[in-house]
């Protein structure tokens, strides 16, 4: 792993997964959602919790994309921004990596 | 109006610890093995901490590994929904007992270095060959494939070394490192002249410190902890007193913060006593520092109030002797001088250290 560079943007064609050490967690007692990681919890956004959900380290971004824009009957070109922005956030900070 | 519930839960599980670092947050008295909780008694405390909204337990020391228990609270944690992160010394991890832990759910271990080259590390952990045993800790940790975060505590017979210790984080393929300034309470107050750097070592790590993280970024996180003698604002101490964070000490006092058993005059309340829920909205010690309500000027009228909450209670304490005054290291702070002195008066050769051990306080 030493010496290796910053990876490259994830694209549609990658399939993420949770880095081990995080997590989707519901939280019961403040009824929101939390991305549970190495010392810290990340507040997750409706946008974080509808993608995260899919994320299974089998289904590939594009597929993420496809249900997503079925699912809200929105434009796909507008969903493949926010998932793709959403995942690079998290894959920078070590939450998802690639499958 | 109810009081939001805590975040994180710190278990100090023991006090009792191979190691002897004098910068050590234990308290100086330090608790007994005979009188430390039992399995049952913390697994009910999870339970209570998991209902009433905490999300990641600590579980730390002391050495926690000391616990033969440890793996059954790891477990339990995560049958109750708790993150669990261990914080330890390392020195008593093997491959048994790391796959006990993996095994039992464990998310997370934080592993102290006290240094990036062997014999200093030695020194200040007092203890032999103690740096070798964390080396192979990490690379087990590592191979196991658990998130490792390395942990650096900085002083001034350190402080040269960051760049070292960067890397050595990097080559051991730890995710996260903390490059973490001494604070100045407890053992570390003992040991002030022999820890506090000056000026330009502190802008060093600094520097060291920027320029890794554009070099590591998107691999390795970096929280850089500043020792707040040469900040111009104090830390916001525990995310403010009673406000995010709870620690409960190996005899079951609990606390808003490690040091709190330095707070005179009130009583500590004890999970033997009350529900923790009971403790966290009710105990005096929780309450009286909690908010904006209890500050003295300057704070009072200050615009940073509840950025800072005031600063430490604990170095107050330790420092001007009020556990109510405005945090000493702040330049508004009228005990501030307290502070500019320990950094004049600094010896210019580190007299020898304190260490952290029974009755040695
Ligand atoms: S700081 Fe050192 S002495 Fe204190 S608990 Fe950690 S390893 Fe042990
Ligand atoms: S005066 Fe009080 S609130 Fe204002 S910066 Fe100083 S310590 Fe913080």
């Amino acid at each position: 792993m030493t010496g290796s560079l910053t990876p490259p943007p994830m694209t549609e064609d990658c399939v993420p997964r949770f880095a081990r050490g995080t997590r989707l967690q519901y939280d019961r007692v403040r009824e929101t959602w939390f991305i549970q990681a190495p010392e810290r919890a990340f507040l997750a956004d409706a946008i974080a919790v509808e993608v995260l959900q899919l994320v299974d380290g089998a289904r590939a971004l594009a597929v993420v994309i496809d249900t997503l824009a079925e699912k809200f009957d929105a434009p796909r070109t507008v969903i493949t921004q926010d998932v793709l922005t959403l995942v690079n956030d998290l894959a920078a900070r070590q939450v998802l990596v690639r499958a | 109006m109810t009081t939001p519930p805590p975040m994180s839960l710190l278990a100090e599980l023991t006090h009792r610890c191979p190691l002897q670092c004098p910068y050590c947050s234990n308290p100086l008295r330090l608790d007994p093995r005979t009188s430390e909780l039992d399995t049952a008694t913390w697994r009910r405390v999870m339970d209570e901490a998991a209902a009433m909204g905490v999300l990641q337990v600590h579980f730390s020391g002391g050495e926690p590994m000391a616990r033969p228990d440890l793996p059954d609270l790891v477990r339990h944690a995560q049958s109750v929904g708790l993150y669990s992160n261990l914080i330890t010394s390392g020195v008593l991890l093997n491959p048994t007992s790391l796959a006990a832990l993996a095994d039992a759910g464990l998310d997370h271990i934080q592993l102290s270095f006290q240094d990036a080259l062997p014999d200093p590390a030695d020194r200040v952990a007092n203890m032999a060959g103690a740096h070798a045993k964390k080396l192979e800790a990490a690379r087990l940790i590592v191979a196991e494939g658990m998130p490792l975060t390395l942990n650096f505590v900085i002083h001034r017979q350190n402080a040269e070394r960051v760049p070292a210790m960067l890397l050595l984080a990097e080559q051991l393929g730890a995710r996260r490192v903390e490059i973490a300034h001494t604070q100045y309470y407890g053992w570390g107050l003992l040991n002030r002249d022999a820890l506090l750097p000056d000026r330009d070592q502190l802008a060093l790590t600094e520097q060291a410190v920027t320029e890794a993280r554009t070099r590591l970024a998107g691999r390795m996180t970096i929280d850089f902890v500043t020792p707040d003698y040469y900040a111009e604002e104090p830390k916001p101490c525990m995310g403010g007193w009673g406000q995010r964070f709870l620690n409960i000490s190996p005899t079951g006092r609990v606390l808003p913060c490690h040091a709190a058993e330095s707070i005179p005059n009130v009583e500590f309340p004890s999970v033997a006593d009350a529900s923790l829920t009971d403790i966290w909205e009710n105990a005096p010690l929780f309450t009286m520092f909690r908010g904006t309500d209890w500050m003295p000027e300057p704070c009072r009228s200050c615009p940073a109030q509840t950025l800072d909450w005031g600063g430490c209670r604990c170095q107050a304490l330790a420092l001007a002797g009020k556990a109510d005054a405005a945090d000493p290291v702040c330049h508004k702070a009228p005990d501030h001088g307290l502070v500019e002195r320990a950094i004049t008066t600094r010896p210019a050769t580190p007299p020898a250290f304190r260490y952290r051990r029974y009755g040695n306080a």
